[in-house]
């Protein structure tokens, strides 16, 4: 996708969500004239949970912000590109976990490591990682759903990642395997 | 103002000090980076709230748990997983939505799996996951991401 193409994309997705806001406020102001009872509990929610948000985002947003400019894409592929075994899962994860970016940003990185030979496995975990043990998207669920629930899944979530990466993998590998076959046998 | 609160803007305030000492120019960059994707989120913050203020006003509580309680067994869990799935906002505010589903009357294994599809599956950038990585393994991640999905949140209910 060319720079400029990408921009005038999201600038029309920037429109777009507030043209759904300004929506979402015609919507509501409609529906509390017609049930003026339900103002006060509808605004004190809306405002409990705007504070909740804003005391931690600016902060989440400053975290990712340092890192996406002091981590490089070539340094993930760097240290992604060669490790293995134990020590390649858990590099897998902490590298998707660093708070860098959409997970569409990953899959450039994810390829070029396949073409380069890194572990499919690895690849797997690596991108799940990216997409939901991403640091700062565990520090806003501590905030609204406490520590037992965050860690729990974070540890579920490490677990299956990587079980789902060794599947993946031994169905491709699998896969190339059969079609060597066939193209032995022409 | 709690511990997390605490916690999460210290690392900003550690994180930016030490970004400062090591490259002025780096650090400003991070700060307009910061601000940027800040901006860009808000009216979808504002979306968010007004939806969750909606919810907890207008939507009873048996409601909600009667399609992702306790009570609604598999089929509401795949529902919601689905939904999650398919939605497309910025996985920060899953956690907002999720707290205020489960405040109102949805379960455990609910929430879980609506966060856990909404941030692990993209069908809005699946066409581009083809793309770049190829058919098989865009698809077999998606696909097994959702199982994956279901699995931990029937697994989370169980310990929580």
């Amino acid at each position: 996708m060319k720079p400029a193409q990408d921009k005038a994309k999201q600038k029309k997705k920037i429109l777009r969500d507030w043209f759904f806001l300004a929506l979402s406020l015609v919507f509501l102001f409609i529906l509390l004239m017609i049930f003026p009872e339900k103002t006060a509990p509808v605004t004190s929610t809306a405002w409990e949970y705007f504070m909740e948000m804003i005391i931690i985002l600016p902060a989440v947003m400053i975290i990712m912000g340092i890192f996406s400019v002091f981590i490089s894409d070539e340094t993930v592929v760097k240290y992604l590109g060669k490790a293995s075994g134990f020590k390649g899962i858990a590099i897998s994860i902490f590298l998707g976990a660093l708070p860098t970016g959409p997970l569409y940003v990953a899959f450039p990185m994810a390829a070029t490591l396949l073409k380069k030979g890194a572990r499919p496995s690895n690849i797997i975990i690596f991108l799940s990682a990216w997409a939901c043990i991403k640091l700062p998207q565990e520090l806003v669920e501590l905030q609204f759903l406490g520590v037992d629930f965050m860690i729990t899944r974070l540890i579920l979530t490490i677990i299956f990642v990587t079980i789902m990466g060794y599947i993946i993998e031994i169905i491709l590998e699998g896969n190339r395997q059969q079609m060597n076959k066939i193209h032995q046998g022409d | 103002m709690n511990i997390t609160v605490l916690i999460i803007n210290s690392i900003a305030l550690a994180g930016l000090l030490l970004a400062f000492v090591k490259n002025k120019e780096k650090a400003f960059a991070s700060l307009k980076i910061a601000l940027k994707s800040f901006i860009k989120m808000l009216p979808m913050v504002f979306i968010i709230i007004i939806f969750i203020g909606l919810l907890l006003g207008f939507v009873p509580p048996e409601q909600i748990s009667r399609f992702v309680g306790e009570q609604s067994g598999i089929g509401g869990v795949f529902l919601i997983g689905l939904v999650g799935a398919l939605m497309h906002i910025p996985a920060l505010l899953s956690f907002p939505l999720a707290a205020s589903m489960l405040e109102s009357g949805a379960s455990i294994t609910a929430i879980a799996a609506f966060i856990t599809t909404l941030t692990m599956i993209g069908m809005i950038t699946l066409p581009l996951e083809i793309k770049i990585l190829g058919k098989k393994m865009a698809l077999l991640r998606n696909g097994l991401s959702f199982i994956v999905a279901l699995l931990i949140a029937f697994l989370m209910e169980m310990i929580l």
